[in-house]
């Protein structure tokens, strides 16, 4: 039968990617001085597994790579070598190479053969260094495990006594000389035949002589020399030399395994076993079967064993599946919920206390169901001491990196798409945050820098920062680069708005341009990136103490809350998280400025006026603030009044994609269907609110 | 010639299953596996500054379809919506649109001696969107090549790239 | 009535290797991800062989065989030992845990098969 093995890749490919990160981080927390054994172990183990999966899989350039990395770390956790700095950065190396083979097996490409080979040299290069240093310190260690290693043997004894042998003897004798297991008693059998297992550190001839009282010398065996193995494919059939019957079975070894005992013929299905009776399949197997689709088998692999709770590898596609569905449930719910929302509720309460009912179960399976798209955001955090071990010696800065809510939630899809952004974020503290050592302790500061990465959830969203204890924005600085690139900036701006000059493309205050940042490609891109995922970018910085860069995102990308708002008899959706709050405002406090806009004044201060009607081309809206709804939304540190007829409701909507079928809609980031079955549009607020900046800020001013 | 009759002969013309539907006076036939389904004209969600033949967007089970008027992009003069409307929709390049007829006929097939060349003027549709002229019985066919049509630049429904 | 394989080993990608490949010539399989885990398993079902991996989290391929080689209902159960090292050493611990055999990893599908099946037909 051939099995196609790439059917299994997948799985292989993440599981080699786990072991990878798995080692680096065990490799970036060794203490060079002090490595902890538990962790070289753990370390030698997934270079380990990773060697057998490629091996079975046929991922030779793989195989041979773990193959030195292996050599090296037996030697290391068996403390025959010490370990070494330049040990560590050359398994990071030989980690990168993996990874690099790994994506090329995965995604088609190749791997500079030089690379490797440069990586696998430098291995055994260190395999091979002579270790003087480290041999006093482990001589008395070492000691022990040699004695056990070279002396003790297991010997896998097999005799038949003679018959006025008095057994008791023999037994005590073996005792003294090691560890005696009694494997098989044969005082019951024709001819008494034993089996013994003996730990010890005396040889063959030795224990041959204290044999020699109680049984014939052929009649007494000694194994591992029994052990008939055949090397030749890989494995061996320990059989009974003794036993004639044996000569069958060993014709037919084949090669790569091996028997220790006899076979026996297949056996029937052994007597006096009972099934436990807790396994429900094992009793209706047919029904079972039938309402799960699957076989028994299929269902053994997925019911939960112990408290002690196992995971399930689920394709996400089928978690993508789940989500859309309950997604319709969602709408479909809502419909209903609109329908009967007119009907008596005296005479119909039964139908009505089903309808809450039926929402209240909707939306804990809602968030059942979201829950397992959730994951801890120590996943986007984990690759970061990486990052910054490297970059702060490439720049000779010292820094510590550290963590806070690792554990985190949020949805898978962002987990992915934060992994750059954040990365931007992080690379570019350290390159023109955090400042060198000797600026540090001029200015009175711990030579080394902290970058701290923390992350929280804030109502329905989930909020990162990433924030450096350096140097801080520069304000005099970004203000005259804006004005050379003629932005629109003046002296007086709030510092919120100064620092948000830092997005627009192209922007860079940097002197020298490194090949880390600098080129102000990076910033604008970020920030980009972290709109489409439906998200805002806020920063706070102190001169001289330092800067925290905080984005802020929806938990989930599927489902928001919003505010139903109408205009022109038409529906537009604002999503909650943008809302500060929403007014009638009086004629007095509405002023148009001629030829450029309106604005409305808001406790003192002065928002650009929105009209929705004018952005969509509304007909049939109404035409003055004072006669509307102004909604005030807040983005991206600005702020503007939304001029809308009436808010209709505030109730969860589902995404739905419009450009699947369609392109992007200015001010539009997606849609939703309603309870009616009708289509209404999500306003995109951060565009929305660059609409008119300008206005707001002469008037500031003036 | 010869290059057209190459051309009609491709793989476009493979599937030679058309439906027909008519736009003001002419008769027009798309290839059949291109439609999802046909449907009546309802609950269309406008979108904001769009030209004027991209009507809108609906629910179609859960999935949000745009809908354009062909009557309007071909300037046949004033339209009307009510329960004869006729939806077709289409499933072109991995996309779902939905775009309104006069009527739907029928299926017809056509053999390629049955197929010529269209002409190179004259017609409502730029010729690059033609794959040839179909005649049955006394009816002509302008066929259509309603994926490209409808991916063009020209319908607006999808981004065009370095746009 | 099929015969039931319990398959351990940590890694997943080994394991449904080796579950497809005997479940496609008629053997019914559990799969356990370790050794604790296989012990539960065997001691919950009727278990025909038993194929286990050495090296692996919370308990490893011989502290497993021992355990069962203490269960009564799995004295004589064959059992083979999954393994990367074929030397002396691994092959007499294998044996004095009672292992019935072991079979070299890389392995590939037919061998597999062609050894189970020597084993219990």
């Amino acid at each position: 039968m051939t099995v196609d093995m790439s059917q299994f890749y997948q799985v292989f490919f993440e599981e080699v990617a786990e072991h990878l990160n798995s080692m680096e981080s065990l490799l970036l927390g060794l203490d060079v001085n002090a490595p902890s054994i538990d962790d070289l172990n753990a370390i030698f183990r997934a270079a380990h597994s990773i060697k057998g999966g490629a091996g079975t899989f046929g991922f030779n350039d793989m195989t041979s790579v773990t193959h030195v990395l292996e050599t090296l770390l037996d030697k290391l956790r068996k403390e025959e070598l010490a370990l070494r700095s330049e040990m560590i950065d050359a398994f990071l190396e030989a980690g990168d190479v993996l990874k690099a083979q790994l994506d090329a097996h995965q995604n088609g490409g190749d791997v500079d053969e030089a690379i490797i080979t440069a990586v696998c040299e430098k291995l055994e290069a260190l395999s091979a260094s002579q270790d003087t240093s480290a041999k006093p310190k482990k001589a008395k260690k070492k000691s022990q495990p040699a004695a056990a290693t070279t002396a003790a043997i297991c010997h896998h004894i097999e005799f038949t006594p003679d018959a006025d042998a008095v057994l008791d003897n023999l037994f005590a004798e073996l005792s003294n000389l090691g560890q005696l297991e009694i494997v098989e008693n044969g005082a019951d059998k024709s001819p008494p035949r034993w089996r013994l297992n003996l730990s010890s550190s005396a040889s063959e001839s030795e224990l041959r002589e204290t044999f020699a009282f109680f049984a014939q010398p052929d009649q007494v065996i000694f194994g591992p020399a029994n052990l008939k193995l055949e090397e030749d494919d890989g494995y061996g059939f320990f059989t009974d030399v003794a036993n004639p019957t044996e000569a069958a079975n060993a014709a037919v070894e084949d090669e790569g395994f091996g028997f220790f005992t006899d076979i026996e013929p297949p056996p029937s299905e052994p007597a006096g076993f009972e099934r436990s009776p807790g396994r429900r399949a094992a009793d209706n197997p047919v029904a079972d079967s039938v309402k799960m689709g699957r076989r028994d088998s299929d269902k053994v692999a997925v019911s939960p064993q112990s408290p002690d709770a196992t995971t399930i590898r689920v394709n996400t596609d089928k978690v993508d599946l789940l989500i859309n569905l309950v997604g319709e449930l969602v709408i479909t719910q809502a419909m209903l919920a609109q329908t009967s929302a007119h009907i008596d509720p005296v005479l119909h309460e039964n139908l009505l206390n089903g309808m809450a009912q039926l929402e209240r179960n909707t939306r804990d399976l809602q968030e059942s169901v979201m829950s397992i798209r959730m994951m801890p955001i120590s996943f986007v955090f984990s690759r970061f001491p990486r990052v910054v071990r490297d970059l702060a010696s490439k720049l000779n800065k010292q820094i510590e990196l550290k963590t806070v809510g690792e554990g985190t939630e949020l949805d898978k899809g962002l987990i992915e798409k934060l992994a750059d952004p954040l990365t931007h974020l992080v690379r570019n503290s350290l390159d023109h945050g955090i400042e060198m050592p000797d600026v540090r302790l001029a200015a009175g500061k711990d030579a080394k820098g902290t970058i701290t990465l923390r992350a929280f959830h804030q109502g329905s969203n989930i909020v990162i920062e990433v924030s450096d204890n350096g140097a801080g924005l520069n304000r005099a600085k970004i203000l005259s680069k804006a004005k050379e690139r003629g932005l629109p900036v003046h002296d007086g701006m709030p510092d919120q708005e100064v620092w948000q000059l830092i997005f627009a493309p192209g922007f860079s205050t940097a002197d020298v341009v490194t090949d880390v940042s600098g080129r102000g490609v990076g910033m604008d891109v970020v920030k980009r990136n972290i709109q489409e995922m439906g998200g805002q970018v806020e920063i706070r910085s102190e001169s001289g103490h330092g800067s925290t860069i905080a984005i802020r995102l929806p938990l989930t990308l599927a489902i928001l809350d919003g505010m139903s708002i109408a205009v022109g008899g038409q529906i537009f959706i604002i999503p909650l998280t943008f809302i500060s709050e929403s007014l009638q405002p009086r004629i007095e406090d509405i002023k148009s400025i001629s030829g450029q806009g309106t604005v409305v004044q808001v406790r003192g201060a002065y928002l650009p006026l929105v009209a929705l009607h004018k952005v969509f081309g509304i007909p049939k809206a109404i035409s003055e603030p004072e006669r509307g709804i102004l909604v005030l939304l807040e983005a991206d540190g600005k702020k503007v009044a939304l001029f809308v007829d009436e808010l209709v409701g505030q109730h969860q909507v589902v995404l739905k994609s419009l450009e699947a079928n369609f392109r992007k809609v200015p001010h539009v980031s997606g849609a939703t269907i309603m309870g009616d079955g009708r289509v209404a549009m999500i306003l995109d607020v951060a565009s929305l609110v660059r609409i008119n900046q300008d206005l707001a800020m002469e008037r500031q001013c003036a | 010639m010869q290059a057209t009759q190459e051309a009609l002969s491709s793989e476009a013309m493979a599937n030679n299953e058309f439906l027909s539907f008519t736009l003001g006076k002419e008769e027009y036939g798309i290839d059949i596996l291109k439609v999802q389904e046909i449907r009546g004209y309802d609950a269309v969600t406008v979108l904001a500054n769009t030209p004027e033949f991209i009507k809108g967007v609906i629910n179609l089970r859960g999935i949000i379809v745009p809908i354009v008027d062909m009557r309007i992009k071909f300037n046949l003069g004033n339209v009307t919506y009510d329960q004869l409307t006729v939806v077709i929709i289409l499933n072109v390049a991995k996309r779902v649109v939905g775009m309104v007829v006069d009527g739907v006929s029928d299926v017809i097939s056509l053999t390629s001696e049955q197929i010529k060349p269209a002409p190179e003027f004259g017609a409502a549709l730029d010729t690059q969107y033609l794959m040839g002229l179909g005649t049955v019985d006394d009816r002509m066919l302008i066929l259509v090549d309603i994926e490209k049509l409808m991916t063009s630049s020209d319908m607006e429904l999808v981004a065009q790239a370095g746009a | 009535m099929a015969k039931t394989i319990l398959a351990v080993d940590d890694s997943t990608s080994i394991r449904q290797m080796v579950s497809f490949t005997l479940k496609g010539a008629g053997y019914d399989v559990v799969e356990a991800v370790d050794g604790q885990d296989g012990l539960d398993k065997a001691k919950s079902k009727t278990i025909n062989l038993v194929l286990t991996d050495q090296n692996m989290p919370k308990m490893d391929g011989l502290t497993l065989i021992k355990s069962l080689r203490g269960l009564p209902q799995y004295k004589t159960t064959p059992i083979l030992m999954l393994t990367t090292e074929a030397g002396d050493d691994m092959k007499a611990k294998g044996k004095a845990a009672g292992a019935t055999g072991l079979l070299v990893k890389p392995f590939d599908p037919q061998k597999l098969l062609d050894v189970v099946k020597k084993v219990i037909g």
